[in-house]
């Protein structure tokens, strides 16, 4: 089971309150974990990645154990932690004040 | 009995004012869509209960909601807006070439007779139309791909399609309006498309009466007289009587002609409204007092309406689409402020009340008559 955590207004978006969890077959990359979140919420298609090019929207991270993994490919394995629910695959909306 | 539904868009969520006739008593829904800029929300005009609303950020880019029910439950509906083919480039600020990039979707319009139909004006400039109530979009390319599309370059606010007005009485005919591009016309439906600007005048671009590069802010018109068009340019006021064809200055006695918003009375054709703003680096009213201009005579001459609003140390600014006039007996004008208030008129514009006075800073107002 993976586990995601949606920055707050993506979780308005769903109607989810807590982690989002995931069950995948094959690979656990970046790419597979977003297929898999959009393919259960279609309402986040284009508000994490362009529709189109599957390119990170700018202010998006990725991070995961203590690491920010937004420059990593997308088709990189996540870490083990990640892969067996030890530790979530976090979505975030860059900071800003103001 | 009628009552209005007024839908405001703001930087920080949407919000939806009601009142009966008397527009009185309102009642305050909202923040809706909390935290995300509304750029513009809009009623069908067929079925008053279906709204369109733009909801985008920043961070996770462009939804578009739908209501059926008057506002009460919201759907999101396709968000896929990509351009036709090779976006190509336009003008960057410095005049070098852009490639075309979408970033949001600043106005709605919902057609005039099929509630499933909706064209959306994009940033970067371009006109999309959905025929499924905006499950599916698809870009009228014809306007993006007009010989004179590399030219465009963007205003400060980016380059956007922020106008749009179809004609009640030839289907085929749609007015847009783009910073800085200008206005352009079709007259079958989007396919193809002619700029619209013979006699703007613009001084800060090299060639002050060019085909394209004016900064038009906003265009207007009376249902009754689709030929006759209004417009709020970055500086002038001007008509058309010719559907575009030709303008012409009327901005006459104002205290200055910069401003954002135009509009025209629900029943009377010649009688319009504006908001000075100082210039176009002084986003705010001349001397601190925020009046509304009205020309009963189509333009030319106008008269300061004060009486409710702020007439001291005011600077807020009322950006291009956030004023609306109902179309009740007594047509009621409405419009919202950077400053987070809401003014209505009750009475074309005699007096103002603010229905509400910190809203996050508006960027749209719209109105629904709903029977």
């Amino acid at each position: 089971m993976i586990r995601v955590i949606l920055p707050a207004h993506l979780k308005t978006l769903t109607h989810v309150t807590g982690e989002v969890h995931l069950d995948l077959s094959g690979p656990v990359t970046q790419r597979s974990v977003l297929d898999a979140l959009e393919a259960r919420y279609p309402v986040l298609l284009g508000t994490i990645r362009d529709p189109a090019t599957k390119k990170r929207r700018p202010f998006i991270r990725f991070y995961a154990c203590e690491e920010d993994l937004s420059h990593d490919s997308p088709d990189a394995e996540l870490a083990r932690e990640v892969i067996e629910g030890r530790e979530p695959f976090i979505v975030v909306g860059a900071m800003a004040g103001g | 009995m009628s009552s209005v539904r007024v839908l405001v868009g703001t930087r920080k969520g949407a919000f939806i004012l009601t009142s009966d006739a008397k527009r009185k008593d309102w009642r305050v829904e909202g923040p809706l869509f909390a935290g995300w800029e509304i750029f513009h929300m809009k009623g069908s005009p067929v079925d008053t209960n279906r709204i369109f609303v733009s909801q985008s950020s920043g961070w996770f880019g462009q939804l578009i909601q739908r209501s059926d029910d008057g506002g009460t439950t919201w759907e999101p509906v396709g968000n896929q807006f990509v351009y036709d083919g090779v976006p190509g480039t336009h003008q960057w600020y410095d005049g070098t070439p852009h490639p075309w990039e979408f970033a949001r979707v600043w106005h709605l319009e919902p057609s005039l007779t099929d509630p499933d139909s909706v064209l959306a004006g994009v940033e970067d400039a371009a006109l999309f139309r959905s025929s499924d109530a905006g499950a599916s979009w698809t870009e009228l390319s014809g306007l993006r791909g007009h010989d004179t599309g590399s030219q465009w370059q963007p205003g400060a606010g980016g380059m956007c399609l922020h106008t749009i007005i179809q004609s009640p009485t030839d289907p085929g005919r749609i007015v847009v309006a783009i910073s800085a591009a200008g206005a352009f016309r079709s007259d079958d439906n989007g396919e193809h498309w002619k700029p619209i600007n013979k006699g703007l005048r613009s001084e800060e671009i090299p060639d002050v009466d060019t085909e394209v590069g004016h900064c038009v802010h906003h265009v207007a018109m009376h249902p009754s007289r689709p030929d006759v068009l209004f417009m709020q340019k970055h500086w002038d006021i001007m008509r058309s009587n010719d559907a575009g064809e030709s303008w012409f200055e009327v901005s006459g006695n104002l205290p200055t002609d910069f401003g954002f918003v135009i509009d025209v009375h629900a029943h009377e054709p010649e009688t319009l409204f504006v908001v000075p703003i100082t210039s176009d680096s002084m986003h705010f009213p001349v001397d601190g007092q925020l009046r509304v201009y009205r020309s009963r005579s189509g333009g030319n001459e106008w008269e300061p309406l004060t009486k409710g609003l702020p007439q001291s140390n005011c600077y807020v600014n009322v950006l291009r689409d956030a004023m609306a006039v109902d179309t009740l007996e007594d047509c009621g004008v409405y419009f919202g402020t950077t400053g987070g208030q809401v003014y209505v008129s009750a009475n074309g514009g005699d007096t103002w009340e603010a229905i509400v006075h910190d809203l996050p800073a508006v960027l749209s107002v719209e109105v629904q008559t709903v029977a």
